[in-house]
């Protein structure tokens, strides 16, 4: 069953968001909704890991590459990570349907409401950021 | 030492009266009863809306007397009203425009300062991008017609969606929670229900000192026959918890898991109105499945209460039949504080208490013409309460004032107050024009706003009454009138709009603020689509009239108000309740709001909005509580509290200039439990330093009833600031900076 790989790589993409949610909040201290924010989303992304963790093998994952330093491009890079996860539990949700398999159902059901709302936040702060750092900043 | 009897004995002789009578009047004054003339005013040293009028003799104001027909205060006057009013006649007012020649401000004339004001935008405004450049910081302290003024100024003449005032630091939860509740601002209690409910709720809100005639109000129910029951939650020890009939010390930043808990032994209990809830609210499943999880013990220990205490507060509660809640400064300044304050809100829907005489839920305000600054769009929301997500809220505007509509800045949320410094520290904005209000002693973390004003290339204006801390740091400083130098209006915290007329010259060459808005108007030849003036009103009651227009058809329809009706006291526009019919502001084409997550502000698209199918149900909104940013350690084991005290305002720049007041508050200090004080060698009197990670203030030490590992120091000291201490942190959805959450230690000074 390809399942168990698929829930690997949501593992896996998990930690790594994990990951860059506390790299980037902390290159963006001077920013301290993004830096709260980043670390709360952080403490959510081990969560998650920590309840696929008791469904599948952990296996090591790749870490975040860095920031940019440049909050527009960074909550970007975050949103795109978000967006692998988002679509992961979408996968993993309706795969764990089929497999009959009510645990992971259940995690997938607590957890990818939380994600979706990682990535209305990482939207909502871009919107408010686009406009000045775009147009007006040199 | 002055006289005053009043700081004394602040809220004054008992009229008990008992539940659905009229409260009874009594007419205090302040300083010299003969006077030639009476203007018809009210008070801006607090939210109340109190109504007076202003003694005048030979062109001075020689004393106050309250209104008797008024339906805010019935003829009482706060103490701060009683004698603030001699802060206007100060010798230190600033009479002459002043601008900035190397290290030092001189004066200087009005073709002058306002030259290098407006050739300061036109530079900026001519580069791309250039409406960015543009920051505009405002208050709670100026009347209706400034806001509008300044709003239509902001938004249709330089197009900047940088605009805020300090109302954020005291408001913007209140507003928050309303619109997310009820899909609009606006207040949905009224006073009036103090005169008929038989249960009294406030939620940090320390309302004797804060509002001090409603609290008479509330004394005068408690004396009277069939008093309401009474409920405080407060981590100090106040007149307001003194009087409850319950108590809930909490811990701070537990308030989400307090109201969670409490709903949940309300529902468990059988007080939820079934009927109401499924007429006029949606969410409730989600909602319970929220607050199951705050069950009695875990709440008991997250709060720091007895598990006994919290269920005497759920019978008061679950038990009235009309329930009154207030919220103020507790909520609004801890984090989650929009959660927490939707979460009083949740409690009245799922008990079908709103919208009836008794039964209702004022979330308060912190200054006085706060509800303005939200209503006319100088906080950054569009003006009338409209969407700025809503393209037929800006076409409306768009046509009002005969602009395009890609010159109303719509396309992004509206730059917050906290945000706005952080484009001024960054250099993106370089004009800051801060009107009435003193952030080098109000903002967060003083150190770095003194940073962000002191940059060369930050153009910095500040209209103000006084020579401000924060003047010091002006390129150009205008020189304002003062309350009853000048004629307009303004809203309390329950919606009663107020007239306050001239009652005499302003000093020297100061100006009223809406006549330096004007008059910048004009410089900068704001123009219109036709080519005519963008902001064609001269005084107070075109610049009104203007504002009704835009109000007509919103919640805050203000059109059938007029200056003529507002001669003869105040009116509440919408009525005394909002809501009366169960039907909220909710529809998706006349609400304020798509929505935000509470947890972290994110925002709901018009799409999701529309698919929950409101129809003029009111939602239920719930979050699960989580530990504060900060929280006490071993190295700062103590949680401080900032807030207000009785005889002062915002940063003393009246209070502090009237000797009655300034007697009975010199200098800041630190409350501190008896036991905290004893394991740290501390008396009471004693010299202390109180000192966080950011900074530190020298205080005197005063031993109260405080909860234990809490310490409370007022905000209003300039040389003793209490935000050299707090932190940099806003709430996700309000905006609103958390001063009730940094971990302090405090040592004897030696």
């Amino acid at each position: 069953m390809q399942l168990e790989r698929y829930v690997g790589l949501l593992y896996r993409a998990q930690v790594a968001l994990a990951d860059a949610f506390r790299q980037v909040g902390a290159a963006h201290r001077d920013e301290p909704d993004v830096f709260f924010m980043c670390e709360q989303q952080a403490a959510v992304c081990d969560n998650h890991a920590g309840m696929l963790a008791v469904v599948t093998a952990a296996e090591p994952a790749a870490r975040f590459g860095g920031p940019r330093e440049e909050l527009l491009r960074d909550l970007h890079d975050l949103y795109l990570m978000a967006a692998e996860c988002d679509l992961c539990w979408t996968l993993v949700g309706q795969a764990a349907q089929g497999a009959r398999d009510e645990r992971l159902a259940g995690v997938v059901a607590r957890a990818e409401g939380e994600t979706s709302v990682q990535l209305a936040w990482l939207r909502t702060r871009m919107k408010q950021a686009a406009p000045q750092a775009l147009v007006v900043a040199d | 030492m002055a006289d005053a009897a009043r700081v004394r004995d602040p809220w004054g002789a008992r009229t008990p009266y008992g539940p659905g009578e009229q409260w009874p009047v009594r007419v205090d004054t302040g300083g010299d009863p003969e006077a030639d003339s009476w203007v018809p005013s009210a008070s801006v040293l607090h939210s109340n809306g109190d109504a007076f009028d202003i003694g005048v003799r030979d062109g001075r104001i020689t004393g106050v007397r309250g209104r008797a027909g008024d339906r805010v205060n019935r003829g009482r006057l706060d103490p701060k009203d009683v004698y603030g009013w001699r802060a206007t006649a100060s010798s230190d007012r600033l009479t002459r425009p002043l601008v900035r020649s190397g290290d030092r401000l001189v004066e200087s004339d009005w073709e002058t300062a306002m030259g290098r004001i407006v050739r300061r935008s036109r530079e900026l405004l001519d580069g791309p991008g250039g409406w960015g450049r543009f920051g505009f910081y405002t208050s709670g302290q100026l009347l209706l017609e400034e806001y509008y003024t300044l709003g239509v100024l902001g938004k249709a003449g330089l197009g900047t969606p940088h605009m805020d005032g300090n109302t954020r630091l005291c408001t913007a939860t209140a507003a928050a929670a309303l619109k997310l509740s009820f899909g609009a601002d606006g207040q949905p209690g009224s006073y009036t229900d103090v005169d008929h409910c038989d249960a009294l709720a406030l939620w940090g809100h320390n309302v004797a000192e804060t509002q001090a005639v409603l609290w008479m109000r509330m004394l005068d129910r408690r004396r009277g026959v069939n008093p309401p029951a009474m409920l405080a939650v407060d981590p100090r020890d106040t007149p307001v918890t003194r009087e409850a009939d319950v108590h809930l010390a909490l811990r701070p930043g537990t308030n989400l898991a307090l109201v969670n808990g409490l709903l949940r032994l309300i529902i468990e209990r059988g007080g939820a109105d079934e009927g109401f809830v499924a007429a006029h609210t949606l969410g409730f499943d989600e909602l319970r499945a929220v607050v199951d999880a705050y069950p009695l013990g875990k709440v008991a220990e997250i709060c720091g209460l007895k598990p006994a205490d919290l269920e005497r507060a759920a019978d008061l509660l679950g038990g009235s039949q009309r329930l009154l809640s207030t919220v103020l400064q507790g909520f609004y300044q801890s984090h989650q504080a929009t959660a927490a304050a939707c979460a009083v809100n949740n409690l009245h829907l799922v008990r079908g208490m709103i919208g009836r005489p008794g039964a209702g839920v004022l979330q308060m305000n912190g200054q006085p013409t706060a509800e303005n600054t939200r209503e006319a769009g100088a906080d950054g929301d569009l003006p009338g309460f409209r969407n700025w997500e809503n393209p037929r809220h800006v076409a409306e505007l768009a046509r009002l004032w005969n602009v395009g509509t890609a010159r109303i800045p719509h396309w992004s949320p509206p730059t917050h107050a906290m945000q706005i410094w952080r484009y001024a520290e960054q250099g993106s904005i370089r004009l800051l024009w801060i009107s009435a209000t003193n952030p080098a002693v109000s903002l967060p973390d003083l150190a770095r706003i003194r940073r962000v004003l002191a940059k060369p290339e930050l153009f910095v204006v500040v209209q103000d009454i006084f020579r401000t801390e924060t003047a010091e740091y002006a390129d150009v400083v205008l020189p304002a009138a003062a309350w009853g130098e000048k004629t307009g209006t303004f809203t309390n915290a329950d919606r009663t709009v107020h007239l306050t007329r001239k009652a005499v010259e302003p000093p020297g060459e100061a100006r009223s603020d809406l006549a330096i808005f004007l008059d910048y108007a004009r410089r900068m030849d704001f123009r219109d689509r036709d080519g005519g003036p963008l902001i064609p009103w001269q005084g107070p009651e075109e610049a009104y009239e203007a504002w009704q227009r835009c109000s007509a058809g919103r919640p805050c329809d203000y059109t059938s108000i007029t200056y003529a009706d507002l001669e003869r006291g105040g009116i509440q526009w919408g009525g005394e309740r909002l809501y009366s019919d169960g039907v909220f502001a909710t529809d998706p084409d006349h609400c304020e709001t798509y929505g935000q997550d509470l947890s972290t502000g994110a925002e709901n698209t018009a799409e999701q909005y529309r698919a929950k199918n409101p129809g003029g149900r009111a939602f239920l909104l719930g979050a699960h509580w989580r530990p504060a940013p900060e929280v006490p350690s071993d190295e700062y084991p103590l949680h401080l509290v900032t807030g207000r005290t009785i005889t002062q305002f915002h940063t003393r720049t009246k209070t502090g200039r009237v000797p009655e007041l300034d007697d009975a508050a010199p200098f800041a200090w630190v409350e501190l439990h008896p036991a905290d004080a004893a394991e740290r060698g501390i008396a009471d009197g004693d010299q202390v330093r109180v000192e966080s990670p950011r900074g530190a203030v020298r205080v005197v030490a005063r031993l109260t009833g405080v909860r234990e590992r809490v310490v409370f120091v007022p905000f209003h000291y300039a040389e003793q600031a209490a935000n050299e201490l707090t932190i940099t942190a806003w709430d996700p959805v309000s905006r609103q900076p958390l001063f009730k959450v940094a971990a302090v230690r405090v040592t004897k000074e030696g």
